[in-house]
């Protein structure tokens, strides 16, 4: 989908953080992208490249976190593990799951000089 | 895919102007030492590496501004719809034919999203409506910035409607809140009736698909029924018109809905004026 606009918004909070922790360079990103949250990690890969040259960025490493993806059936109530945003509850056969986790894409660390 | 499109959103346009980004520090504003010249600059620096906790949601900037422009349409009483669909199923038809059909009745305004071209603004205001275009150059959506932008530009009428029609595009404009009432998906009979599986975060985003070009079903084998029962796998609570813009099918039933939308934000508006 959109890797390209969310690795510029991973730069945006890159230079947020920079501007507050007064880093220079980042050597390492950690990326949290939910199984759910529609995001290739090879396109994510290739559009970090891309966007981070030429930057404080440039050349780090990116580490995606991957977590998985789970809802809640609004019918029996059962807690279900989820690969895509829509199923059929495995216990009730209801289509009402409805995501709970696995939709978050967060920049949750860096490593920094 | 954007890895392959290639989209990125640093050639926008709206209303052929770029736009000011509200603050300072744009993408690329930020430009590592020595850049472009590898680290050589300060290789001699004894490296103190360092880990910062930062706990930020990458679309957590756009969903602020959405949810900025959601309260300034519901602040003035604005119903606004983001029409959503893959290229050529008839978004900016359907437009101007709404258009046509409300003949001023309803106050309404119109922002455009392709990559290139003015064409779609163009058509909307020969059909009599005030309209902006939004240009993303490589960008493949739109975002709530570049609404925010365009809604400053536009004359928006209080009470009224505004209509956004999104980049024809059925995957990354769903991740996107622009601060709509809803996502109005399109879906044109001369497509698959298997898109809502193979496009799923679309149509689970959305609160209504338009079944599109209706009057062709004859000549094609596509099977309405069908598409919808997998447009409700995916989203059981959407709701569905059967359209064509050239007979005339399902137009009254889609005015109705907008109708419906106008007067409940106007209900919103009344009842928060009486509040205050």
């Amino acid at each position: 989908m959109h890797e390209m606009s969310l690795a510029e918004s991973v730069l945006e909070i890159i230079e947020d953080s920079a501007r507050a922790q007064d880093f220079r360079r980042v050597r390492r990103v950690v990326l949290e992208i939910g199984e759910l949250a529609a995001v290739e990690p090879d396109a994510m890969r290739f559009c970090f490249d891309a966007v981070m040259r030429g930057t404080l960025a440039e050349g780090a490493e990116l580490q995606i976190v991957e977590t998985p993806g789970a809802g809640r059936c609004g019918q029996c109530g059962a807690t279900v593990a989820m690969q895509e945003r829509y199923g059929l509850c495995p216990d009730c056969g209801s289509a009402a799951l409805q995501v709970t986790v696995g939709e978050r894409m967060r920049v949750q660390d860096l490593l920094v000089e | 895919m954007c890895g392959t499109c290639g989209c990125g959103g640093r050639d926008v346009l709206i209303g052929g102007k770029r736009p000011v980004r509200a603050k300072g520090g744009g993408a690329l504003a930020f430009r590592a030492p020595g850049s472009g010249e590898g680290q050589a600059g300060h290789a001699h620096q004894a490296a103190e590496l360092r880990v910062i906790q930062v706990e930020r949601d990458l679309l957590a900037k756009n969903d602020a501004q959405a949810d900025a422009n959601r309260q300034m349409l519901a602040a003035r009483g604005i119903f606004a719809l983001n029409l959503v669909s893959s290229p050529g199923s008839g978004k900016t038809t359907l437009l101007v034919k709404t258009i046509t059909a409300l003949n001023g009745a309803l106050p309404l305004a119109v922002i455009e999203g392709d990559q290139q071209t003015e064409n779609d603004a163009a058509r909307i205001r020969a059909a009599g409506a005030p309209a902006i275009q939004i240009n993303t150059g490589r960008g493949c959506h739109l975002d709530a910035q570049m609404t925010a932008q365009a809604m400053r530009q536009l004359d928006l009428p209080d009470g009224g409607l505004l209509l956004i029609e999104n980049v024809g595009n059925l995957v990354c404009p769903a991740s996107f809140d622009l601060g709509e009432a809803h996502k109005v998906v399109i879906l044109s009979v001369t497509e698959g009736e298997d898109k809502p599986l193979k496009y799923p975060d679309m149509f689970r985003a959305a609160s209504l698909m338009v079944l599109n070009k209706c009057d062709l079903l004859p000549h094609l084998e596509f099977d309405p029924e069908l598409a919808v029962d997998y447009a409700r796998r995916v989203n059981p609570a959407l709701q569905v018109i059967r359209l064509s813009v050239s007979s005339g099918e399902g137009m009254d039933q889609w005015l109705d809905w907008i109708r419906a939308g106008c007067r409940e934000a106007g209900r919103t508006l009344s009842d928060t004026l009486e509040s205050e």
